[in-house]
């Protein structure tokens, strides 16, 4: 089970005097189960990248594969692809249209073709996982304060049971304790439903406490690919094109400059804590 | 007293849950008072919902107070005869960039502001060419804004206020759509407006590193007003925050948990090079 992009190109107005390559040559395999963040800047391919996980976008050339299967051959169901392969875009919340909470949650499985009391069913364990209380089921979504209505949004998504849930920045706009509830959801989804998890983020000291894997993404190519302790020791490098490592990343490094023997790859508050400790012998 | 200045203020507004039913009376902002003395940098912080927002709109008359006064350069903003006048000292600035631009060409778009004010056209040439030079953004004054980058844009917007000439210009979470290189170049345009022109500036943000180089930080919650004091002290007080859903920059949050162990640091860290500094001497 694997989404896998073979050699993709995507070329916006190709043949006119505005053709760009907003992919240009990716190659890349994401494993069921694996929790990936995707960073690079505004313009850099990452959402041009993830619609071509679940089929919004046709590759200019190069081939995508779910699960071995070419998504764009003749007879492939990409309907049923996208119940698998569920996209939360940036602000979902916008998105929301029904009069109650749990008439949006339904939305998808009745797509889906289940029965009014699966509908429910489903959505009932989606807002349990984002931690959205029953009281709240029967009021409208346009009630709620901005972290919930994403909590519903992604309810939405999940009560399809996609095998794979790609988020394109779930945490733009709220504040810091909202960021923390959206991300940790996600960790729990992930690691209690096993599914693959696809986090785009603007966020470094984000994606350093959450992902396994970090794709870098710089104009329209794969920059990077690696665990995000091999990605920001090229913190150099990320700064040229546009992005930055964590600010822990620069604290070990002033550190390890004027001598202390402290770990450089230390990414979190706790990890450095931990090590500068042990440099002084505390 | 300052130039905005707020005595007692609080807005409510009413919220009709059901038809047939009693409206729900909402305290959005609730017993407010401060003072902003001209020039200063003021940073609001504060979780969704806290009233940050609504407290902002009522800095240039967007919203006009349900209880209290608020004062905008000596001006009564109940008073409806000023309007005008509150809303050319104090300009303000929105999250969504695409909202905000309305001209096919840059240049247009910054020069909408004085014409709507009818200064003559020499002199909306002159505040175009002063506001585009302010924001770093002379070399894209003939191009589309619709092909700039979030950061642009907002950069564009900020340049559209200041041909206004405004003395405060509000900032209600400017950054939030944009990538780190794009929340530095709006900051930076923003520092250099209030260091080389002198505008009063107010900056809502849910990014604890953008506050650091404010003289002031206003800590929002319920729609009260719970903290006030320079970055360090407001960051130095790690726990309160992380009670009102706040947070406090990772280089202050590690000085802190070094603290916890036993590591004399003192309080209120904001920099690298300060952390870095204790730090060393303990080596």
């Amino acid at each position: 089970m694997s989404i896998q992009l073979e050699d993709v190109t995507y070329t916006y107005s190709p043949g006119t005097a505005y053709e760009m390559h907003a992919l240009d040559h990716v190659s890349l395999e994401i494993p069921q189960g694996q929790f990936v963040g995707i960073i690079g800047h505004t313009g850099s391919g990452k959402s041009t990248l993830i619609q071509h996980f679940n089929g919004l976008m046709q590759p200019t050339s190069g081939r995508v594969l779910y699960n071995g299967e070419d998504i764009w051959q003749e007879g492939y169901s990409l309907r049923n692809l996208r119940f698998h392969v569920g996209l939360v875009f940036q602000y979902p919340e916008h998105q929301l249209f029904e009069t109650t909470v749990i008439g949006d949650v339904c939305f998808g499985p009745k797509n889906q073709g289940l029965t009014p009391d699966e509908c429910r069913e489903r959505a009932k364990e989606a807002l349990t996982q984002v931690e959205i209380p029953e009281e709240l089921y029967e009021k409208s979504p346009f009630d709620l304060s901005g972290g919930q209505k994403r909590r519903v949004a992604i309810a939405g998504v999940l009560a399809m049971n996609p095998d794979v849930i790609v988020l394109d920045e779930p945490t733009a706009g709220l504040d810091p304790k909202g960021r923390d509830e959206i991300l940790d959801r996600v960790r729990y989804l992930h690691d209690t439903r096993g599914i693959t998890v696809i986090l785009v983020s603007h966020s470094m000291e984000d994606v350093a406490r959450y992902v396994e894997r970090l794709i870098v993404m710089s104009r329209g190519q794969k920059k990077y690919d690696g665990t995000p302790r091999e990605v920001f020791s090229h913190y150099k490098e990320l700064e040229k094109i546009g992005l930055a490592a964590p600010q822990m990343t620069y604290i070990m490094h002033a550190l390890a400059e004027r001598g202390l023997n402290v770990d450089v790859t230390a990414m979190t508050v706790e990890e450095a804590r931990d090590s500068i400790l042990k440099a002084l012998g505390r | 007293m300052g130039i905005i200045k707020a005595r007692k203020l609080g807005y409510d507004y009413y919220e009709y849950e059901e038809e047939g039913k009693d409206p729900e009376i909402v305290h959005a902002v609730e017993d407010v008072d401060l003072d902003i003395q001209a020039g200063q940098f003021i940073t609001v912080l504060g979780h969704n919902g806290s009233g940050k927002s609504t407290l902002a709109k009522h800095m240039n008359a967007l919203l006009v107070p349900t209880e209290g006064t608020m004062w905008v350069d000596h001006m009564d903003t109940a008073q409806s005869d000023d309007i005008w006048k509150i809303r050319q000292e104090a300009g303000m600035v929105f999250q969504n960039p695409d909202n905000q631009i309305i001209a096919t060409v840059v240049e247009e778009d910054v020069g909408f502001g004085p014409e709507n004010l009818g200064v003559p056209t020499d002199e909306i040439w002159r505040r175009v060419d002063e506001s585009l030079q302010a924001t770093g953004m002379v070399a894209y004054r003939k191009q589309s804004p619709n092909k700039l980058s979030g950061g642009q844009k907002q950069r564009v917007a900020i340049a559209g206020v200041m041909a206004m000439k405004p003395k405060c210009i509000i900032l209600d979470e400017p950054t939030a759509m944009l990538d780190p290189n794009g929340r530095k170049e709006v900051l930076k345009a923003v520092r250099e407006l209030n260091q080389a022109e002198g505008v009063t500036v107010i900056l809502i943000t849910h990014y604890m590193e953008e506050v650091i180089y404010s003289d002031k930080v206003f800590v929002m919650d319920e729609g009260r007003l719970v903290m006030q004091g320079t970055p360090r002290e407001i960051f130095s007080r790690v726990e309160k925050l992380k009670e009102l859903r706040l947070d406090v920059p990772q280089v202050t949050l590690l000085a802190y948990e070094l603290r916890k162990k036993g590591l004399p640091i003192p309080e209120g860290i904001l920099t690298i090079e300060e952390l870095v500094d204790e730090i060393c001497r303990f080596n």
